[in-house]
């Protein structure tokens, strides 16, 4: 991982949406960089931007003034096929709703992102085993989301992200959907693979749980930064 | 093969849902064809009795003879050409001898086409030896429909008026010897078979014929002077438009289930891709393109009839073949709406039949499934991932 390096680069980013006949401004003159192994997160109310701006850095998204570089790629010139290759990569990413493949096992899913790499089978078994492994969730293998609890649909989700070895990981909300309990292990986990994978992990969240987790604090309100502070660990 | 890896694997995982579209998809397979097998083993069946019964292999018409104009018939015969005789004596040549008559069932006077053929006649499927008997009566066949219409039972003496060659009016009482089932009318209808002989008689025409029909053996050479040759194709030109005919229909059935099949298929590529958005979200995310999605959605549509055509075979390919070796029974009624029907029709399924059904279904299941699939292409996948699309 390129640790302190810059990974992420914003630079005087804008990005409206059109709403009726009016423009709706979701990001406004976002200045940020974020450097290899950092952990921090974007927070604020709903509506301030938190997703916006994950969803550029994650290529899903375009800006619409302004310029994301991630990796060293602008992310508003890149093409759809670039862009996916990209994400499939160099960025993982973990959803609020865990968003897991529904017909896939939880091996299934964890493996999706390694069969669209193309990895040959006994490279990707040994793969999703040790992130499988690496989220407490070995003995999970075959069951599907809809016989696991939420806690561990999200860490399969987390397996899924990290199963490939991305330079940054995105988490949208990734506890609203859980209990304090199953809450903190997920992030104990996540600050695990970060500090021994040295991944980037950037987070959008008001929860106060992950918040405390946080090394980075970024807070956006109506679309700007409002502050960005490191937080010193205890 | 990425793709379908995945297709597989996500049609495995729905389970139920894509069982039901897969039997739903295979029940048209399997109608499809057994209703086109059904169709064509009619077709097939009519033709080979009207062979069989009717119009042998090939027939010899004396050359004023025209069957679409009964006038003709007064002077339609001819002296069966010596070459032939062996042949006719052996039974594999029928010479038919036809004219013009009236009975008189019940009181009521009733004009007839009154045919004599020989009793020994191996070419067509009329039971005339029934017709050997007492020389001092005259023997007669009659069809099941002729029978019904005019109330006749075998053992009944019916009278018989007819002309000679000389214009001269004679009678006679013939004996139904026997009732002959057939579902070819123009064997049936308004017809009186007696013994060829017993006809040369009665019209003073000894040894002639108005025509000549003959097996399976080919005509051997001899002197075809006032003789017209009607090959098979002729002889069965009007039962091949018939067919081609029901052949439009049939088509027109074909494409009705077919739709059906792929309304189904339609629908559930609909449903699926709005019910599965935050799927669609989520595979572009992990490092699917847009159209890697469509197509993926688009083989697995297509898939269903893969996954059909094998569970097709499963239960079709026994049920349709005892339905072409034991036939399908045909209600009785059908005969006395008009149609001409046998007691079981035996489906005939062609492999060209099988195999472009086959061909067809996949074709239009895999463009069925490519044209809703083309809105994932569109998709904000933001707004997939958390399926917000209306």
């Amino acid at each position: 991982m390129e640790s302190n390096k810059t990974v992420i680069e914003i630079r005087n980013l804008v990005k409206t949406f059109p709403m009726g006949n009016r423009e709706f401004t979701a990001l406004n003159g976002i200045n940020l960089t974020f450097t290899g192994g950092e952990f921090s997160g974007l927070v604020g109310p709903s509506g301030s931007g938190k997703t916006t701006l994950l969803n550029i850095i994650g290529t899903l998204d375009s800006p619409t003034e302004g310029e994301a570089l991630v990796m060293r790629h602008s992310v508003g010139k890149l093409s759809q096929k670039k862009a996916a290759h990209l994400r499939n990569l160099k960025i993982g990413f973990i959803f609020q709703t865990f968003n897991l493949l529904p017909v896939y096992s939880a091996l299934e899913n964890v493996e999706f992102p390694l069969l669209l790499q193309k990895m040959n089978a006994a490279s990707r078994k040994k793969a999703v085993m040790d992130a499988l492994d690496w989220v407490g969730l070995a003995d999970k293998v075959r069951s599907r989301p809809a016989q696991m609890s939420g806690g561990e649909c999200q860490r399969v989700a987390i397996a899924r992200a990290i199963v490939k070895k991305p330079e940054i990981v995105l988490a949208d909300e990734p506890t609203a959907n859980l209990d304090a309990e199953n809450s903190h292990h997920i992030l104990q986990t996540m600050v695990k693979l970060n500090k021994e994978l040295g991944t980037t992990f950037l987070f959008a969240t008001h929860d106060e749980k992950v918040i405390g987790y946080l090394r980075r604090i970024i807070k956006l309100y109506d679309g700007k930064v409002s502050s960005d502070e490191i937080v010193t660990v205890k | 093969m990425l793709t379908f890896k995945l297709a597989i694997r996500n049609l495995i995982g729905a389970g139920l849902r894509t069982w039901l579209n897969v039997f739903v998809l295979s029940l048209s397979y399997v109608v499809i064809i057994y209703m086109n097998g059904m169709l064509d083993g009619w077709n097939r069946q009519a033709k080979t009795d009207m062979i069989h019964w009717d119009t042998g292999q090939g027939q010899l018409w004396q050359k004023n003879y025209d069957p679409v104009d009964p006038f003709t018939l007064q002077n339609s015969f001819g002296p069966i050409p010596g070459e032939l005789n062996n042949l006719v004596k052996e039974g594999q040549i029928a010479p038919v001898l036809i004219t013009m008559a009236s009975f008189y069932p019940e009181g009521r006077i009733q004009s007839i086409l009154l045919k004599g053929i020989p009793d020994n006649q191996k070419v067509l499927d009329l039971p005339t030896a029934s017709m050997i008997g007492d020389s001092t009566e005259i023997s007669a066949l009659v069809g099941k429909r002729m029978a019904q219409s005019n109330r006749i039972k075998v053992g009944d003496l019916i009278t018989l008026r007819w002309r000679d060659r000389n214009g001269t009016f004679d009678a006679a009482d013939v004996r139904i010897a026997a009732i002959f089932d057939t579902n070819v009318p123009t064997v049936d209808a308004g017809q009186i078979w007696i013994p060829l002989t017993r006809l040369q008689k009665m019209l003073q025409v000894p040894g002639e014929a108005t025509l000549l029909i003959r097996g399976k053996s080919e005509w051997p050479s001899f002197n075809s002077e006032g003789w017209v040759s009607k090959d098979l194709k002729t002889l069965t030109a009007e039962i091949d438009q018939i067919i081609k005919g029901k052949s439009f229909s049939s088509a027109v059935m074909y494409l009705i289930l077919l739709l059906l099949a792929m309304l189904a298929i339609f629908d559930t590529q609909v449903l699926s891709i709005f019910r599965r958005q935050r799927e669609i979200g989520t595979q572009i995310a992990l490092g699917m393109t847009r159209w890697q999605v469509v197509k993926l959605f688009t083989v697995e549509g297509a898939m269903h009839g893969v996954l059909a055509a094998i569970l097709a075979a499963i239960y079709g390919i026994p049920f349709l073949a005892s339905q072409s070796r034991f036939g399908i029974p045909m209600p009785k009624a059908t005969d006395s709406m008009g149609l001409a029907v046998a007691e079981k029709i035996f489906p005939v399924y062609s492999i060209g039949l099988i195999i472009i059904t086959i061909v067809f279904v996949l074709i239009t299941a895999t463009i069925v499934s490519y044209l809703p699939a083309r809105r994932i292409s569109k998709m904000n996948p933001t707004e997939a991932i958390r399926g917000r699309i209306q």
